[in-house]
């Protein structure tokens, strides 16, 4: 079969165009790729929860209560709309691991005895545990790994003071536990916190709940009311000291689930439309310019007798098939890219299988939604050769119009050279393609902008929670409740120098009809380790009367200083009643509540309790209090803070550096392509008056100027532009994130546009250079004589 | 080559088998105006009446600007007259649509201008195939680019080639279709007098031996002697038509 001689001319066209059309297809080629990549992360995490969701039965309300009776669990079931419910026996230990040195710490549920219904664990090696056994345990086959732990290993756990050895029986994977975060941590932590799963008359002799429950997980019919459902729940719990039911939205695993899928559409939602209009307007611009260009060509093609229509696909097709390359490409940066994602989310979340991101759909739909922005981006020159009547086609071109105007006036005064008004009028003839290069370069900046300040952002949290707010060393999270003498009985640990007690009291506080479930914290007066922050983050003393709350929950109840905030207790206390709002304080992870720990024992008519323990510690000292904590009663957990802020830092650091790359890609790609087309294209409509002016005696520097002149003011303009966009995408990532888990203040720094800037710049440099070495290799003299 | 000249002769004649008692071309009170609407007006043509018979070669001359190129365009079916009524043999060009005009040239008319108007990007024989592509009944693009005896310059880019080798695939590109006129605006004008001649030799093969009606516009008075038929045109009208009783060959030519 033989191409038709049109065809050909396509081809050979690409050709020539094969720098310019590259560009265009990197840019088309990131917005494919990453589109892809959002679009199937989305779709594969989305079916992959459903799926394991619903094969494990994962359920639909979490609630916990101090100690109810098994009995209460069939009044639950009776609820309408409740298709099931189970109990189970939840409590911490601390444990002793062969080889460690510093104390890990686990969370033991129960497995009820006739096998569990909800919440069920998928078993991954070994066999569950008998029911009748009091050692046997499953856990999680990632701190199995982490661990060098097989089926028939043993470790040691001390629950509530009592030492137990544990045999692992089994490992397993569990829907509750896709995201695991420690006690106090920020970060999953293998090696050092385990979910451990033991038969339900085991956990009830190790926590002293024979024939009562703590914790209910129950699942709802498709039609029930959830709002009613979880009313009726806590009103079934709050004698038995129920802390309040709640849906998926606040188990932690699913909510970070959820913040990672937000995140992904985020994504998708922001660079793919940025990416897929910058290649609109390169098509746009390439393909006007080339129709300009081959205005006698298209004269006599229509003379041989093609139809307008033929023509117009003739040069759509030229748009087509740079898109095609680019989409294929994309494709291959896209499976590359998710493939990252995939390995990514493996280290992070613990999935049973992940659905393969890519169907063929999400090939098709990116690759479908780049040929489109490719074909919008054509459609005008496409048009312009369609309409272009044959007679005016076979005639030269009228010389673009220009006119004096402000400019001249301007120029007059300050003796603008002739040059530099060549680069100014060129500007102003063609003010959409001004505007729109600039708005194409101020992006490349705006993207970099967006994604480091994220860095900086995490920094101020950082600075934030652990060098201004948490300063203590250490944080032991006791068992039970305890009298204010486990301060003295902690000061007496080894290379302890510091103690600070705090008291968690779990309860729901309302305003009207809004109303969030939390602890307030409790602390003493004038402490100096866990301290609270007021909006500007300045230390803030707890008040003698009422209550400071975290700016987002002040948000959440709608209440500012003065105002009254309606409190109920929950867990083992009953009561209610009103606290003033004294402040408001900035906190980035989490939400919270803060009052003077005597202030709350005399709201509470009783002498301040302990939940748990800030230390401030002798460093050398720490593997005697590491040892020391390994055997001490009555703790349930140990938050070692530089140990979190450590992991935290180090993910971040690899995320960053991921980021990073891929950001600074897209960004290049994106400058690169707009800088070295708009430059091209400007090389080709001055070629004449370059030549002219070389021949008149200008150096090809000085004609060289001309040319870049044009680029480099529009680069010049783009950055405050690139500026003010990076910091609204910055504005709006944050908005995006903004949830109970954390938040991110939005940190906009000099050092940050400085360096997007210098990026962009160094980009811009590139492509002009490119160009510049084109034309000082061009023959300026032969252009003359062509024929335009 | 002759050969295939000859056997080429006889399947074009056989393409165009038409009446000789209907004009090639007709034309009643043509005119065409550029401008107005707050502009000068221009009359190109400013009624123009003539009957140009088939198979005659046909000369056009005039200075600058006075309607040679403008009639050439309509007739080509590249240009709508502003009044008027224009035909090609029993078709009226003047009423027709943009796509009607676009499938008359596809149809019927070879052109050949003065910058060649190659495509740079294809070769002369890929040149000649950008209308055997789409024409109802092409000859194959090596057989055209023979009968102006290119056949060895097939793959030749046009950058490749001299003026008179581009001009000459020019007009095997014109024939390749069979058409049934040829409108060539300023052929020679670009070249010298020795290929100048090979192209003119080339034009007056087409017309004597194919019977192909073959309009040329000039300004070398030169070429005159060559036609049936010499139109002269001033200020948009014909000032004068001159039948010639003897004609002389291309190689005659004087410059």
């Amino acid at each position: 079969m033989r191409l038709h001689a049109l065809d050909l001319k396509l081809l050979r066209d690409l050709w020539r165009l094969k720098a310019q059309a590259l560009a265009i297809a990197l840019v088309l080629a990131c917005g494919v790729a990453i589109f892809m990549t959002g679009l199937g992360m989305v779709r594969a995490l989305d079916a992959t929860l459903e799926d394991y969701y619903n094969r494990q039965h994962f359920a639909d309300v979490f609630a916990s209560a101090r100690r109810a009776p098994i009995s209460l669990l069939r009044d639950v079931e009776a609820i309408d709309g409740v298709q099931s419910a189970q109990a189970r026996v939840v409590g911490s230990v601390v444990l002793d691991l062969p080889g460690r040195a510093a104390p890990a710490s686990g969370r033991v549920i129960s497995l009820p005895t006739a096998g569990p219904t909800l919440n069920i664990p998928l078993l991954v090696s070994g066999r569950f545990p008998l029911e009748s056994s009091r050692d046997e345990v499953l856990v999680t086959a990632r701190f199995a790994e982490a661990n060098g732990y097989h089926p028939g290993d043993r470790f040691a756990a001390i629950a509530d003071g009592k030492r137990l050895t544990l045999t692992v029986t089994g490992t397993v994977r569990s829907p509750e536990f896709i995201y695991t975060l420690p006690p106090g941590g920020l970060m999953p932590d293998d090696a050092g916190y385990a979910i451990i799963w033991m038969p339900e008359t085991a956990a009830a002799g190790v926590f002293d709940m024979s024939g009562a429950f703590n914790d209910l997980s129950v699942r709802l019919r498709r039609d029930a009311n959830r709002e009613a459902m979880i009313d009726e729940i806590d009103k079934l719990l709050e004698p038995w000291g129920g802390i309040g039911a709640h849906e998926r939205d606040q188990q932690m695993s699913h909510a970070f689930m959820q913040a990672e899928l937000d995140q992904l559409r985020n994504m998708s939602a922001v660079l793919p439309p940025i990416l897929f209009g910058i290649t609109v307007f390169l098509v746009n611009m390439v393909l006007g310019r080339i129709v300009a260009l081959e205005r006698s060509e298209i004269g006599l093609l229509k003379a041989l007798g093609y139809r307008d229509s033929e023509i117009a696909i003739h040069y759509l097709m030229l748009a087509l098939l740079i898109a095609a390359f680019g989409v294929c490409l994309g494709w291959a940066a896209g499976a590359w890219l998710s493939s990252g994602m995939s390995r990514l989310y493996a280290k992070f979340f613990d999935f049973p299988w992940l659905v393969h991101p890519h169907s063929i759909d999400v090939y098709a739909i990116a690759g479908m939604i780049g040929l489109v922005a490719a074909g919008i981006g054509a459609l005008r020159a496409a048009w312009a050769a369609a309409v272009l009547a044959p007679a005016v086609a076979m005639s030269p071109p009228v010389p673009p119009s220009f006119r004096h105007g402000f400019l001249d006036a301007v120029s007059d005064r300050l003796h603008i050279p002739q040059t530099m008004m060549m680069v100014l009028r060129g500007l102003r003839r063609w003010p959409f393609r001004t505007a729109f290069t600039s708005l194409g370069l101020s992006l490349g900046v705006a993207i970099l902008v967006a994604s480091n300040f994220m860095l900086d952002s995490l920094d101020a949290v950082i600075d934030t929670a652990f060098f201004k707010s948490n300063r203590q060393h250490a944080t032991l999270v006791l068992a039970h409740e305890r009298p204010l003498s486990a301060v003295a009985d902690a000061r007496h640990l080894p290379g302890v120098l510091m103690v600070e007690p705090q008291f968690d009291l779990p309860v729901t506080m309302s305003v009207g009809p809004r109303e969030k479930k939390l602890a307030i914290s409790a602390r003493p007066a004038g402490g100096d380790l866990a301290r609270t922050l007021d909006i500007d983050e300045k230390p803030v003393a707890l008040p003698e009367n009422g209550v400071l709350l975290s700016a987002k929950l002040a948000q959440h109840l709608g209440v500012g200083p003065g105002d009254q905030v309606h409190v109920t207790l929950s867990g083992s206390r009953q009561g209610q009643t009103f606290l003033p709002v004294a402040a408001v304080t900035q906190q980035y992870i989490g939400i919270g509540a803060y009052m003077r720990l005597d202030t709350l024992a005399a709201q509470l008519n009783e002498e301040p309790r302990v939940t748990s323990l800030n230390l401030w510690i002798d460093t050398d000292k720490l593997p005697e209090l590491q040892a020391a904590l390994k055997s001490m009663p009555a703790l349930a957990t140990s938050v070692m803070l530089t140990d979190v802020r450590e992991s935290f830092q180090d993910t971040i650091s690899e995320n960053v550096r991921i980021n990073t790359v891929l950001f600074l890609t897209i960004s290049a790609l994106i400058t690169i392509g707009v800088a070295y087309n708009g430059a091209r294209i400007q090389l080709s409509e001055r070629a004449r008056e370059l030549a002219s002016l070389r021949i008149l005696g200008f150096t090809r520097a000085e004609v060289s100027t001309i040319l870049l002149g044009e680029t480099a003011i529009l680069a010049l303009i783009a950055q405050p532009l690139g500026w003010l966009i990076g910091g609204w995408i910055a504005w709006a990532m944050v908005t995006g994130f903004d949830s109970d888990l954390y938040r991110i203040p939005l940190v906009l720094t000099r050092q940050n546009f400085a360096n997007a800037s210098l990026v962009t710049l160094a980009a811009v440099t590139a492509a002009a250079l490119l160009v510049r070495r084109r034309l000082d290799k061009a023959d300026l003299i032969a252009v003359l004589k062509t024929r335009e | 080559m002759t050969h295939v000249l000859k056997k080429s002769i006889v399947s074009i004649m056989s393409e165009n088998v038409v009446s000789k008692d209907i004009p090639a071309f007709r034309t009643r009170a043509i005119t065409k105006v550029y401008g107005g609407h707050g502009t000068a007006k221009v009359h190109a043509l400013d009624g123009v009446d003539l009957d140009l018979p088939e198979g005659e070669l046909v000369v056009l001359l005039g200075p600058s600007g006075s309607g040679k190129s403008t009639l050439l365009n309509i007739l080509g079916g590249l240009d709508h007259a502003t009044s008027g009524q224009a035909w090609f043999r029993d078709q009226d060009l003047t009423t027709m649509t943009d796509r009607q005009l676009t499938r008359y040239r596809r149809d019927n008319v070879g052109f050949v201008f003065q910058f060649y108007n190659l495509v740079a990007s294809l070769t002369a024989a890929e040149n000649v195939a950008l209308v055997t592509d789409i024409a109802p009944n092409p000859m194959p693009a090596e057989e055209a680019l023979a009968l102006v005896g290119l056949q060895d310059r097939q793959h030749h880019f046009p950058a490749q080639m001299s003026g008179g080798e581009q001009q000459r695939v020019a007009i095997a590109r014109a024939i390749a279709k069979r058409p049934g006129v040829l409108l060539c605006d300023e052929p020679t004008g670009a070249l010298d007098s020795k290929t100048g001649t090979a192209v003119l030799a080339a034009l007056e093969d087409v017309n004597t031996q194919f019977g192909t009606t073959t309009l040329v516009i000039t300004h070398n008075a030169g070429i005159r002697k060559m036609a049936h038929r010499v139109i002269r045109f001033q200020d948009g009208r014909v000032v004068e038509i001159e039948e010639n009783k003897t004609r002389i060959r291309a190689h005659e030519v004087t410059w």
